[in-house]
C-alpha cells in the first residue's frame, strides 16, 4: 500500500432490507491520517456504512477495501470499533473488561504486558484503572470513555466510532475529542458518526453528509446552515 | 497471539465468573430444579406402576425444559450493550466463542440435571437394574446433543423476531432422534436391557452435529 | 419459456385426470381392505414427491451456502413450501386410511412417524424464513436446511430401531404388490411430480418478481429525484 492510496475505499455499496435500502450505492475514498465526521438525519445510512466498514454488516452488493484488504478479518487487528451501546460487560470492572478484550486481540494473555496496556488506555481516556466498580455503574460519560479505551486497546490504525458523544457530559465529550485529535496527529484515521457536529467543528478534517443512503456532500468546513 | 483454545478458556471462565457473581441466577436455578420435579410428580403420579416405567422419558422432558430455560439466556449478556459486536470485530475466531458458550451451557444444564436427578430418584423410587455408569454416559451424550444444537439455534434466533419462541421451535424437531435415543437408552439401562444401539446413535449424532455446528457457526454469527 | 408453462399445465391436468381415473376406477380392488386402499395411490406418491422436494431443498441450500446465489435461495424456498404441502397430504391421508382399516386414527407406524418428524423440521424451516429479518433470511434458512437434512438419516434410523423393539400395525404395502397396482402407483407419482414441478415453477416466478419489485422499490432514489418523498 503506497503513501497515496486511500485507507478506506467503498465502491457502489448497497444494503437492502426488503423494500428499504439503507445504502443506495455509496462510492467514496478516504485517505489516511484524518478525522472524518459522518453526518446526516436518522435513517440516512450512517450507522449502516460504519458497520459495513467494521465488517459487522455484509453489503447486499458492492465492495469495501480497508487498509488494502477486501476481507475485514484480514486487517481486524488494526481496526477499532465503538458504538453508542458500551460494548462492555456491565458486571465487570474496567480492568477485567479490558483484560478480556486484550485476550481476544492476543495482547499477551494475562501477565504484566496486558495489564500495562489496559492501564495505559484507561489512563489515556482520563479514567482510573484501579476502579473496581463494575462498569455498569459508571455514568454515561465514563462508559463512553471506557468504550473508547476498549477500541484503542489494539492500537488501531483505523478507528470507527458510532455516536461516541451521545448523552455524554460536555467535559467527557471534550476530553474525548482532544484525545481523538491527538490520535489523528499520530497518523491514525478516524471515522465518527455523530449528531453533534459542533463538537468536531475545530477538529474534523472533513464532514461527510449522508442522505437517504447516499453521500451527498463532502465539505472541509461545517456550514452553519447545514443540518447538524 | 492468543490461541483459539486460550480464547475459549478465557471466554468460558469469564462467563462462569459473571454467572457466579449474579448470585440470583444460582438461587433461582436451585429452586427451579425443585419446582420442575415437584410439578412432574403431581402430573405423573409416582406411585403408579406406569410412571416408574416411563421415568426415563419424564426425566428427559424435565431436562429438556431446564435446557431451554438455560439456552434462552445464552446470549443475553452479549446482546445487552451489543458486546457481541466487540467480539466480532476482534481477531478472535467465532468457533472459540461457540465452544465457550456450549461448554458453559453444558455446565449450567449439567448442574440443573445433577440437582434434579436425586429428587427424581427419591420421588419416583427409581432403581437401576443396569450399570449406573451407562446412565452417566447417556446423560453426558444427551445433554451435549441438546446443548450443542441449542446454543447454535439460540445464536440463530438472535436474528429473528420472537427470539424466545424461535429457539424451541427450531431445536425440538431436529432434536427428536436424539431425544428418542436418550429416553430409550435411559429406560433400557433402568430396566437392565442393552442400550448399545442408542448410545452409538447418540455418539454419532453428537459427532455429526458438533462438526456441522462448528463449520457453520461463523456464517450464522456474521449474518447481518 | 413463457409459452411452455401453459402447455405444461394442460399436460399435467390431463395426466392428473388420467391418474385419478386409474386410481379410483381403473386399478383393481384390493383384497382385504377394499376400496379404502385406493388412498394408497395418494399417500405413497405424495410421500415420494415430498422427499424429492426436500432433497432439492437440501441441494439448493448447500449451493446457496457456497455461491450465495439468489436463484438457489428461491429454489430452496419454493421446494420447501411445496414439499411441506405434499408432506401434509401424507399426514392427512394416513389417518384417513388407518381409521377404517385398523380402527385407530394414528399408528406410530415407521413411515408415518418419520414423515411427521420431517414435516416438523420443514415447518420449522418455514417459520424461520418468516420470522427472520429479510437481510439474513437466505443464509440462516440455508444453514437450517443443511442441519435438517443431516437429521433425516437419524430420524429414520432411530424410528426404525424403535419400531423393531416396539412393533405396531404397519400401514401400506406389506409384501409384494400386484403389477397393475404398481403401474397405477407409478402413474400417480408421475402426475404428482409434474404437478409439483408446475406449482414450484409458478411459485418461483412469483417470488422472483416479488424480489425484483422490492429491489426496485428500495433503490428508487438512484433514478428518482434526490431527497424526494417516498
Amino acid at each position: 500500500m503506497t503513501e497515496n492510496s486511500p485507507v478506506v475505499s467503498v465502491t457502489n455499496l448497497i444494503k437492502q432490507f426488503g423494500r428499504f435500502a439503507a445504502l443506495r450505492g455509496v462510492t467514496a475514498e478516504f485517505s489516511g491520517g484524518k478525522i472524518y465526521a459522518i453526518l446526516g438525519d436518522n435513517g440516512a445510512g450512517k450507522t449502516t456504512l460504519l458497520r459495513t466498514l467494521a465488517g459487522l454488516s455484509q453489503p447486499s452488493s458492492g465492495a469495501v477495501t480497508i487498509l488494502g484488504a477486501k476481507k475485514f478479518h484480514d486487517i481486524c487487528q488494526h481496526v477499532g470499533y465503538m458504538a453508542h451501546p458500551s460494548l462492555l460487560y456491565d458486571e465487570m470492572s474496567a480492568m477485567e473488561n479490558l483484560r478480556y478484550f486484550a485476550r481476544l486481540y492476543g495482547i499477551s494473555g494475562g501477565g504484566i504486558s496486558s495489564g500495562t496496556r489496559c492501564g495505559e488506555v484507561i489512563r489515556a481516556v482520563g479514567l482510573d484503572p484501579d476502579l473496581v466498580r463494575p462498569v455498569g455503574q459508571y455514568s454515561q460519560g465514563m462508559k463512553q470513555r471506557m468504550s473508547l479505551a476498549r477500541a484503542l486497546l489494539n492500537d488501531p490504525k483505523v478507528l470507527l466510532l458510532d455516536e461516541p458523544f451521545s448523552n455524554v457530559d460536555v467535559h467527557s465529550a471534550n476530553e474525548m475529542v482532544q484525545l481523538l485529535a491527538r490520535i489523528r496527529d499520530d497518523g491514525k484515521t478516524i471515522f465518527i458518526v455523530t449528531h453533534q457536529a459542533a463538537l468536531l467543528e475545530k477538529v474534523a478534517d472533513e464532514f461527510v453528509w449522508m442522505e437517504y443512503g447516499e453521500i451527498v456532500e463532502r465539505t472541509r468546513e461545517l456550514k452553519v446552515e447545514s443540518k447538524a | 497471539m492468543s490461541s483459539p483454545a486460550g480464547i475459549t478458556r478465557a471466554t468460558l471462565l469469564k462467563d462462569l465468573r459473571l454467572e457466579w457473581r449474579s448470585k440470583d441466577a444460582i438461587n433461582s436455578m436451585l429452586f427451579f430444579s425443585l419446582l420442575v420435579v415437584v410439578v412432574f410428580s403431581f402430573s405423573f403420579d409416582p406411585s403408579a406402576e406406569e410412571s416408574r416405567q416411563i421415568a426415563g422419558g419424564l426425566i428427559w422432558v424435565a431436562f429438556l425444559f431446564a435446557a431451554v430455560v438455560a439456552l434462552n439466556q445464552t446470549w443475553a449478556r452479549e446482546i445487552r450493550n451489543q458486546v457481541l459486536d466487540a467480539y466480532r470485530v476482534s481477531p478472535a475466531p467465532a468457533n472459540s466463542l461457540f465452544l465457550a458458550k456450549t461448554l458453559g451451557n453444558f455446565i449450567f444444564v449439567g448442574v440443573l440435571e445433577a440437582l434434579m436427578t436425586p429428587l427424581f430418584i427419591i420421588f419416583y423410587r427409581l432403581r437401576s437394574l443396569g450399570p449406573i455408569w451407562q446412565l452417566g454416559l447417556v446423560a453426558v451424550l444427551g445433554t451435549w446433543a441438546l446443548v450443542v444444537n441449542g446454543t447454535f439455534f439460540a445464536a440463530m434466533s438472535l436474528r429473528t423476531r420472537s427470539r424466545e419462541i424461535m429457539l424451541p421451535l427450531l431445536l425440538f424437531p431436529i432434536s427428536i432422534p436424539a431425544l428418542l435415543a436418550m429416553v430409550q437408552a435411559t429406560t433400557a439401562v433402568l430396566v437392565g436391557e442393552g442400550a448399545r444401539f442408542w448410545i452409538v446413535l447418540l455418539v454419532t449424532y453428537d459427532l455429526v452435529f458438533t462438526t456441522v455446528c462448528l463449520l457453520l457457526f461463523e456464517t450464522v454469527l456474521n449474518a447481518e | 419459456m413463457k409459452k411452455a408453462f401453459p402447455i405444461f399445465a394442460v399436460l399435467t391436468a390431463v395426466l392428473l385426470s388420467y391418474a385419478l381415473y386409474e386410481a379410483l376406477i381403473g386399478a383393481p380392488t384390493e383384497q382385504t381392505m377394499g376400496n379404502v386402499q385406493r388412498i394408497f395411490y395418494y399417500h405413497v406418491p405424495s410421500a415420494w414427491t415430498a422427499f424429492i422436494l426436500f432433497f432439492v431443498n437440501f441441494g439448493a441450500s448447500v449451493y446457496y451456502l457456497i455461491k450465495r446465489c439468489s436463484t438457489a435461495d428461491i429454489v430452496a424456498l419454493v421446494s420447501a413450501e411445496v414439499g411441506v404441502v405434499f408432506c401434509t397430504v401424507v399426514l392427512v391421508t394416513g389417518p384417513i386410511w388407518a381409521r377404517p382399516v385398523w380402527g385407530i386414527w394414528w399408528t406410530w407406524d415407521m413411515r408415518l412417524t418419520s414423515t411427521l418428524v420431517l414435516w416438523l423440521i420443514y415447518v420449522s424451516y418455514l417459520f424461520l424464513r418468516r420470522f427472520s429479518s429479510s437481510g439474513q433470511t437466505p443464509l440462516l434458512a440455508a444453514v437450517l436446511a443443511v442441519l435438517g437434512a443431516l437429521c433425516v438419516p437419524f430420524v429414520y434410523f432411530s424410528i426404525w430401531f424403535f419400531r423393531t423393539q416396539h412393533p405396531q400395525p404397519v400401514m401400506g404395502d406389506g409384501g409384494s404388490i400386484d403389477p397393475r397396482m404398481l403401474h397405477v402407483l407409478l402413474l400417480n407419482w408421475l402426475a404428482f411430480s409434474c404437478f409439483a414441478f408446475l406449482v414450484c415453477w409458478s411459485r418461483y416466478r412469483l417470488e422472483t418478481l416479488q424480489r425484483e419489485v422490492d429491489q426496485a422499490h428500495a433503490l428508487e432514489s438512484l433514478i428518482g429525484p434526490r431527497g424526494g418523498v417516498r
